[in-house]
């Protein structure tokens, strides 16, 4: 008879299935899941919750990827099997197919705005810190949006690496230094070297005779022109008194 | 804010083998079990977030973590019933071995499932009083019914429960 209520006892001493805890923390925004994912990039681990994408980095191991998201992002985190389409989504956002979501929650509202700003910035393309700066409606802003960038909790997915200096120099990436920002941006087709030779030249736009646009040297509207149209601009004030306006599309300067 | 989630975190850690333990009970597979336990948990975040302070101090988590696993497995059921397959299946072995392990996870399967084939209302209440170890007086409470109604179905389908046991020829 006694032997019912032995058994019901031990049904109640079953135990949660490990990870229980944190799947459940992660389910309510409060920790975020994450696994390792093989891109373009080679191994980047990634961390998500229901608001979108939350932090990306090339880290060494598990044990180090965790331990800086807890410092920096300061929230739980669960290693978990992704779910089936997100390894495609993420090959899609790196590749420039489509944009996924981010979650930007704890950044200051400055960040927050160079990010979301910096995620316009098309493939392909670089923008000069200032851009940046004068964009946000913080044109002083400039090394502010410098340390806003390096500390970018999402690298290659908020693309920090098209932001380099106007000199032309590339400038430090977070994402794993000078020559891993190179490579992504070859990868992604910036022409570098015409890019910097431009730039030792002290060219910092260029502009189409026809059309009398001045545009950044990468912007994808001016390169059908063809190479003897093309003029080179040292400032802004250069090409309006050659009687140019900003391109709309990478609008180097403020269109008057 | 930030007290919230405090508060949630804790209640978490603190409860997640009791909520699960139950979800087990109730639902009789492990697989929904998580399920249960997972909504149990996201449904008092939502309602945590909506309290005073007050009414979070004042709060009995247990009792009422309690209702709301019972709630959710009640929405969840409704109109589908545990399948019935376990039920004459294996036998209850008293072998221990190398497998012992495996054995104890199949047993403990076996009666889950033996108990989630009892009608609901006698589920609920056998599980609280006697998987979950609640006072008679903690167990109406968390059904929102009388003491005596409570007693009575423990005693139900505790009847049902030995009469099965008995039909298995356990002695």
């Amino acid at each position: 008879m006694a032997t019912v209520m032995i058994d019901l006892k031990r049904l109640g001493d079953v135990k949660a299935p490990a990870g229980f805890a944190e799947r459940v923390l992660a389910q309510a925004g409060m920790a975020d899941s994450y696994a390792v994912f093989d891109t373009v990039l080679g191994p980047v681990y990634v961390a998500w919750n229901r608001l979108g994408v939350s932090a990306a980095m090339r880290s060494k191991s598990s044990a180090e990827f965790e331990s800086w998201f807890r410092k920096d992002v300061g929230r739980q985190l669960v290693r978990v099997d992704p779910p089936a389409d997100l390894a495609a989504k993420i090959e899609d956002q790196l590749e420039g197919r489509r944009r996924l979501r981010f979650d930007l929650r704890g950044l200051t509202s400055f960040s927050q705005a160079v990010l979301s700003k910096t995620l316009e910035i098309p493939r392909g393309q670089v923008r000069p810190y200032g851009w940046i700066a004068r964009e946000i409606g913080h044109p002083a802003a400039v090394r502010a949006v410098g340390t806003a960038l390096a500390n970018n909790p999402i690298p290659y997915f908020i693309p920090c690496h098209r932001v380099i200096r106007s000199d032309g120099v590339i400038g430090n990436y977070g994402g794993g230094g000078p020559e891993a920002k190179k490579n992504i941006l070859t990868l992604e087709g910036v022409q570098l070297k015409r890019l910097q030779q431009l730039a030792r030249a002290g060219f910092r736009y260029e502009g189409v005779r026809s059309t009398k646009v001045f545009c950044f040297p990468t912007c994808y509207h001016g390169r059908a022109a063809k190479e003897q149209n093309i003029v080179q601009f040292h400032s802004e004030q250069e090409a309006y008194s050659a009687g140019y306006r900003p391109c709309k599309h990478c609008r180097p300067a403020v269109v008057a | 804010m930030e007290g919230t989630e405090r508060v949630f975190e804790r209640l978490v850690h603190e409860h997640q083998h009791r909520v699960y333990a139950l979800s087990l009970a109730l639902t009789g597979n492990s697989h929904d079990a998580e399920d249960v336990a997972q909504d149990t948990f996201l449904r008092a975040y939502r309602a945590l977030a909506t309290y005073p302070p007050d009414r979070i101090r004042e709060l009995k988590q247990k009792a009422w973590l309690h209702r709301i696993a019972v709630n959710v497995v009640r929405n969840r059921v409704r109109g589908v019933r545990p399948s019935l397959v376990e039920l004459n299946g294996s036998e209850p072995s008293l072998s221990s071995g190398p497998e012992d392990d495996v054995m104890r996870k199949a047993e403990i399967d076996e009666l889950a499932a033996r108990v989630a084939c009892l009608p609901a209302r006698y589920r609920e209440a056998v599980v609280l009083r006697h998987v979950q170890d609640l006072s008679y007086a903690e167990v109406a409470e968390a059904l929102g019914q009388p003491v005596g109604t409570v007693k009575a179905n423990v005693h139900r389908g505790l009847k049902i429960l030995r009469g099965e046991n008995h039909g298995d020829g356990d002695d």
